[in-house]
């Protein structure tokens, strides 16, 4: 299962790679957005430097729809999920490679706007440890609970419409977590952000186990 | 659907013309009666919301606390019916009947109704008594607002044109993960602030005015009958629609089949 699993993810990653969708237009898309975040704050270095970590996350996680839009738009074209799913790979492993590569491209997503938040918006890192544990679990939360909504809208007709109205109200507690675990790491307001670490991985794990049990159900008929 | 007037349908052999039916008659004119005693209690026969401090101050809701007999029934209907939406969900996963289906699509709504009317009479009492119309620290207040945008989502979904059972399908699962979703959000708001602005247990406390109680206790019985009014409604027409449905594709498939009937004969294929 795990060897399907690594597969899944290796052919997601593949395509990403050599199609450079993610790279060319997802992640200017989201420098894009931290720049209207400057904008619409006007030229106040301390508000940016208060606001980041929210800014940052709300962010990512509009650059995360277009990417879970995506992963799914890959597989409906030229019928490739009926292969996969004619190809006898275990639905769970699906759903992990799915989540994984969707998570890998979430964290290099981070990865970059954390350096453009750095340089735009003039923050400093006090805790790295903490910073990269909340990305990981973050990506982790975000990836999981968007594979299971995407595999729910897709081929729905709809999806483009669909998928930030179901899964930003749900995604509303990794946005809070993420937050304040950021804000803790940068050092802009005091918060637990070790105990918030805890919730964002406990809402990667709920969803972690809800989307592989239920996506075989949902897979039979995609 | 059994109770329900049968003849001259106009919509074929055994559908009901009407959504109406004894019982839903009862109900309604239950809900009308009950609902203008609870205007004649909830104005003339609560005394306004006062106390006074040991400073001398006088304090409390004034006349908002009249609010409280919608507000609090509001809360109470939408969470019965999303409630309801999540076992129907989980029984039509187990049972995969168009039954359970209706079921869970019908309180959705109604859950959705009185959440938001739960957040609006919400607002306007938090106006003049917590001096505010929002407060983004308060746990029930972002929890049922984010639960309200969630089943926004499910009826959306419930509104694609989509297979029947394709449709049935996801929205049990998206029901599901929204109502285990409630919980994360009502624990992480409450993480986040860790403050509420709501009474605790003012009933359990005994705090609260006994004509006061009563109002309240008798504005729950008027929301659980008005419930239970529109639920049979609002399931009966999901009925006749799916109904409706089938008779389209029916008649579709009947004058497709009447077509290739007529193409067929100058052919003189078998």
């Amino acid at each position: 299962m795990f060897r399907d699993a690594w597969l899944i993810v290796g052919k997601d990653l593949r395509i990403e790679m050599r199609s450079r969708v993610g790279l060319n237009q997802i992640v200017p898309f989201a420098v894009t957005v931290l720049v209207l975040f400057a904008f619409a704050l006007d030229t106040d270095q301390e508000a940016l430097r208060t606001y980041a970590p929210g800014l940052f996350w709300v962010t990512v996680l509009l650059a995360a729809l277009l990417a879970i839009g995506r992963s799914f738009a890959v597989d409906l074209a030229d019928g490739a999920a009926d292969r996969l799913l004619l190809s006898g790979i275990d639905p769970i492993a699906v759903f992990g490679g799915k989540a994984v590569a969707i998570a890998v491209q979430l964290v290099v997503l981070e990865v970059l706007l954390g350096a453009g938040v750095v340089l735009l918006f003039d923050v400093t890192v006090h805790r790295y440890g903490l910073l990269v544990c909340a990305g990981l679990a973050a990506a982790a939360g975000v990836a999981t609970a968007g594979t299971l909504y995407g595999a729910l809208v897709a081929g729905l007709g709809v999806r483009e419409t669909l998928l930030p109205v179901l899964l930003l109200p749900v995604v509303a507690p990794v946005l809070i977590g993420a937050t304040r675990a950021f804000q803790d790491a940068f050092g802009v307001a005091g918060a637990e952000g070790w105990a918030w670490l805890g919730l964002l991985a406990g809402f990667a794990a709920i969803y972690g186990v809800f989307g592989a049990l239920s996506y075989g159900a949902l897979l039979e008929e995609a | 659907m059994t109770t329900a007037a049968t003849e001259s349908t106009g919509i074929g052999d055994g559908i009901p013309a009407t959504t109406s039916s004894k019982a839903t008659k009862v109900l309604g004119w239950l809900t009308l009666a009950g609902f203008a005693v609870l205007v004649a209690l909830a104005f003339a026969w609560v005394p306004e919301d006062t106390r006074i401090t040991e400073q001398g101050d006088v304090v409390g809701q004034f006349d908002a606390v009249r609010l409280m007999f919608v507000h609090v029934p509001s809360a109470i209907l939408a969470y019965t019916g999303f409630g309801l939406t999540f076992l129907a969900s989980l029984a039509y996963l187990r049972w995969r009947t168009d039954w359970w289906d209706m079921m869970a699509h019908a309180s959705a709504e109604i859950g959705v109704l009185f959440g938001g009317l739960t957040l609006v009479t919400g607002s306007i009492w938090g106006r003049p008594t917590w001096q505010t119309w929002w407060e983004w620290g308060d746990v029930r207040l972002v929890t049922t607002l984010v639960m309200v945008l969630v089943f926004i989502g499910y009826l959306a979904v419930r509104r694609i044109p989509a297979d029947v059972a394709v449709k049935a399908r996801r929205s049990a699962v998206i029901a599901l993960v929204g109502a285990v979703n409630i919980v994360i959000v009502n624990r992480s708001v409450d993480w986040w602030e860790n403050r509420t602005l709501h009474q605790q247990s003012t009933l359990i406390a005994r705090k609260i005015r006994d004509e006061t109680l009563f109002t309240l206790s008798f504005s729950f019985a008027v929301g659980m009958v008005l419930f239970a009014w529109l639920l049979l409604h609002r399931f009966r027409t999901a009925y006749l629609q799916s109904q409706i449905e089938e008779l389209e594709v029916n008649e579709a498939l009947a004058e497709r089949r009447a077509e290739a009937g007529i193409s067929e004969s100058p052919g003189g294929r078998p």
